[in-house]
């Protein structure tokens, strides 16, 4: 067993790309679920929107990057209003109902052959990242020798990603200690208080699904840059569900619940993958084959990942940062 | 509408002499008002006219005329089912009517939103209190100020713009707290409050949007005898403000005591209104809620009586039955 490489790729993907992504898909849901109550499971479907926008400025319409960018945090924000105008009026189980279904029919529709031509079907969009790549200033690689190592690409992906998720984190934080804020999490505990105290909350709730779906498309951005690739697969429902998990470990509400959540769940997530597969590689294995073989173990850290979300609900429901305080009145 | 919170009424409902006065000339304006539904008020803040509202095959409220007088406070009472807090529900915006007009200070409010008629003046609580439970007492005071520079996106993330009126807020709100002896929970969790505190914070939040009518629906349901009495201020330093007070409640030594003037709602309908003490001998609200008894303490002697009563008239309708 080797522990110093479980070690060293653990804290490889707590502090890479992969965390960076579901850090601001979760700092998005945070703004929607931690803050305001509204429940998206969608979260996929701004992703996807943004990372295929950035894509495709390249591969289709041979312009800029940037404009990608721009492109994406508008069709994010075109289908926060979407899909919150019919929902945003009814109870909050109707925009988590809207927001799976749409996020899978968007995946379905860009995978679909018909648009192939344009979107790649399955196989999605590559050789868009030059302009990215050119811009990378850092040459060799970075890492502590023996335990990890990170290739120049990558801290350059890390490095713009840990620039949005401290951009990110900034602006939740200035807007959720403001009276804008504080109405948010009004709508949260009671909306129809809210409301009788003079407050559109019809509009706050629209303002806060907007933001949050912005903060969405920043980490569909991340996935096209750290892939180089955008594809179906990486959009899938899972995404939406890992990224609340990092939120709930974090902590709902709170700036930086989703970055401690993202650190942590990727350790964790990574270093039982690791002991997994080392414990039943070669041809004497620590978990004898009777009980486990290789392709079994590769799921093991999902059943622990679940064991741990299990117990975290039950003994810090609050997650790491949350105030045990608020916990107690949930109670009554 | 100016609210100056004047020291003597900071201490909790005000001296005697001002409450008698401000009393009694609501009293004297309703003076020479019909004690009848839908009677004409001198000067009405609100009208209602025709209001509709079926729930399927269920006319939940069918009130043809209603005036409610500037400055007085109004008690809304009638059996469970009345549709007294739907009626509360379709003046503030929170439910639609099947048909029906009503306006507020002369405007028409048929298709204002909930949100706008609390921007209006119009501000009420719930029945079953709405506190923000994972808010601070302090914090939910200061949602309830309205026209604030930082609940806009575009000022809230710079803290200079709103800052100023932030403060103005908060002193105003500690202010509210100090007079509805909440001062000592500022910093807890409004989830933290007890039944009879959440009504307090409730009413002193709805005050910070210096209401001109405030709409209290059943205040008092829950709330000990002790905090009774210092609600029972409360409600009455309202009005010596100039606020005009509209109330739902089943409580009628409440009724009795505070109310200028009473409308009693039955299925829906307005079937009486006057005074409190001519209502409450008005034999059409005995029938539909009081009960015949409603003013006795219900002693042993009573209790007789009323049974000896009852099997009187039974005897008298079926006189064979009772061999």
């Amino acid at each position: 067993m080797d522990f110093v490489a479980i070690l060293g790729s653990a804290i490889q993907q707590a502090l890479g790309p992969t965390a960076i992504i579901y850090c601001l898909a979760a700092i998005g849901l945070n703004v929607h679920f931690g803050y305001t109550g509204l429940l998206n499971f969608g979260q996929a479907g701004f992703m996807m929107v943004a990372g295929y926008a950035i894509a495709c400025a390249v591969t289709i319409f041979a312009s800029s990057l940037w404009l990608g960018v721009l492109v994406g945090l508008v069709l994010a924000a075109l289908l926060a209003l979407a899909l919150g105008v019919p929902t945003l009026r009814l109870r909050a189980d109707y925009l988590a109902i809207v927001t799976i279904a749409s996020a899978e029919i968007i995946r379905q529709t860009i995978a679909a052959a018909s648009f192939s031509e344009y979107f790649g079907g399955q196989d999605g969009v590559t050789d868009f990242i030059a302009g990215f790549r050119d811009a990378n200033p850092y040459s060799g690689s970075v890492g502590i020798p023996g335990l990890f190592r990170w290739s120049a690409f990558d801290i350059w992906v890390m490095t713009v990603g840990w620039l949005l998720v401290a951009i990110s984190c900034l602006i939740v934080f200035l807007l959720m200690r403001s009276p804008w804020g504080r109405v948010l999490k009004s709508i949260r505990e009671d909306e129809n208080a809210v409301r009788s105290l003079g407050k559109n909350v019809y509009a706050y709730k629209m303002q806060a699904l907007v933001i949050g779906g912005i903060f969405g498309a920043l980490a569909g951005f991340m996935v096209s840059l750290r892939s180089a690739a955008v594809g179906p697969s990486f959009f899938a429902t899972d995404v939406t569900f890992f990224a609340y998990t990092v939120l709930l470990i974090g902590g709902a509400a709170r700036v930086f619940g989703p970055v401690v959540g993202a650190i942590i769940f990727w350790f964790l997530i990574t270093a039982l993958g690791g002991f997994f597969s080392q414990a039943t590689a070669g041809s004497d294995p620590l978990i004898p084959e009777a009980i486990m073989d290789p392709t079994q173990a590769s799921l093991m850290r999902f059943i622990f990942l679940g064991l741990g979300l299990m117990l975290l609900m039950i003994f810090r429901p609050q997650g790491i940062f949350g105030d045990r305080r608020e916990l107690a009145i949930d109670a009554r | 509408m100016p609210a100056e919170t004047e020291p003597t009424l900071t201490k909790g409902g005000g001296t005697a002499a001002p409450a008698a006065t401000r009393s009694a000339e609501a009293r004297a304006a309703l003076a020479g008002v019909e004690h009848e539904p839908g009677a004409k008020k001198p000067d009405p803040i609100v009208v209602a006219h025709g209001i509709r509202r079926q729930f399927g095959g269920l006319t939940a409220v069918d009130v043809e005329h209603l005036e409610i007088q500037k400055g007085v406070i109004t008690a809304l009472i009638g059996p469970n089912g009345a549709g007294k807090t739907t009626f509360f529900n379709l003046l503030t915006g929170f439910d639609r009517p099947n048909e029906g007009t009503w306006s507020f200070k002369g405007q028409a409010l048929d298709k204002v939103p909930a949100y706008k008629v609390a921007r209006m003046g119009m501000v009420r609580t719930f029945q079953l209190t709405k506190v923000l439970s994972r808010l601070t007492v302090i914090e939910n005071m200061r949602v309830g100020a309205t026209d604030q520079r930082g609940e806009g996106l575009l000022s809230a993330m710079f803290a200079w713009l709103w800052r100023g009126q932030e403060q103005d807020n908060t002193v105003k709100a500690d202010e509210l707290l100090e007079r509805f002896l909440l001062h000592k929970k500022r910093e807890d969790f409004a989830g933290s409050l007890s039944g009879g505190q959440r009504k307090l914070l409730e009413m002193a939040r709805a005050l910070m949007a210096d209401p001109e009518l405030v709409m209290l629906d059943e205040p008092m349901a829950g709330v000990n005898p002790a905090l009774k009495q210092s609600l029972l201020g409360h409600v009455k330093s309202l009005r010596e403000e100039g606020r005009t007070v509209l109330f739902v409640e089943h409580d009628m030594d409440m009724v009795r005591d505070i109310s200028d003037w009473v409308v009693v709602m039955a299925q829906g309908k307005v079937v009486a209104e006057g005074p409190p003490h001519t209502v409450m001998s008005d034999q059409r609200v005995i029938d539909a809620y009081l009960g015949s008894h409603h003013d006795q303490d219900l002693s042993e002697d009573v209790e007789e009586q009323i049974l000896a009563e009852a099997q009187a008239e039974i005897d008298a309708e079926h006189p064979e039955e009772t061999k």
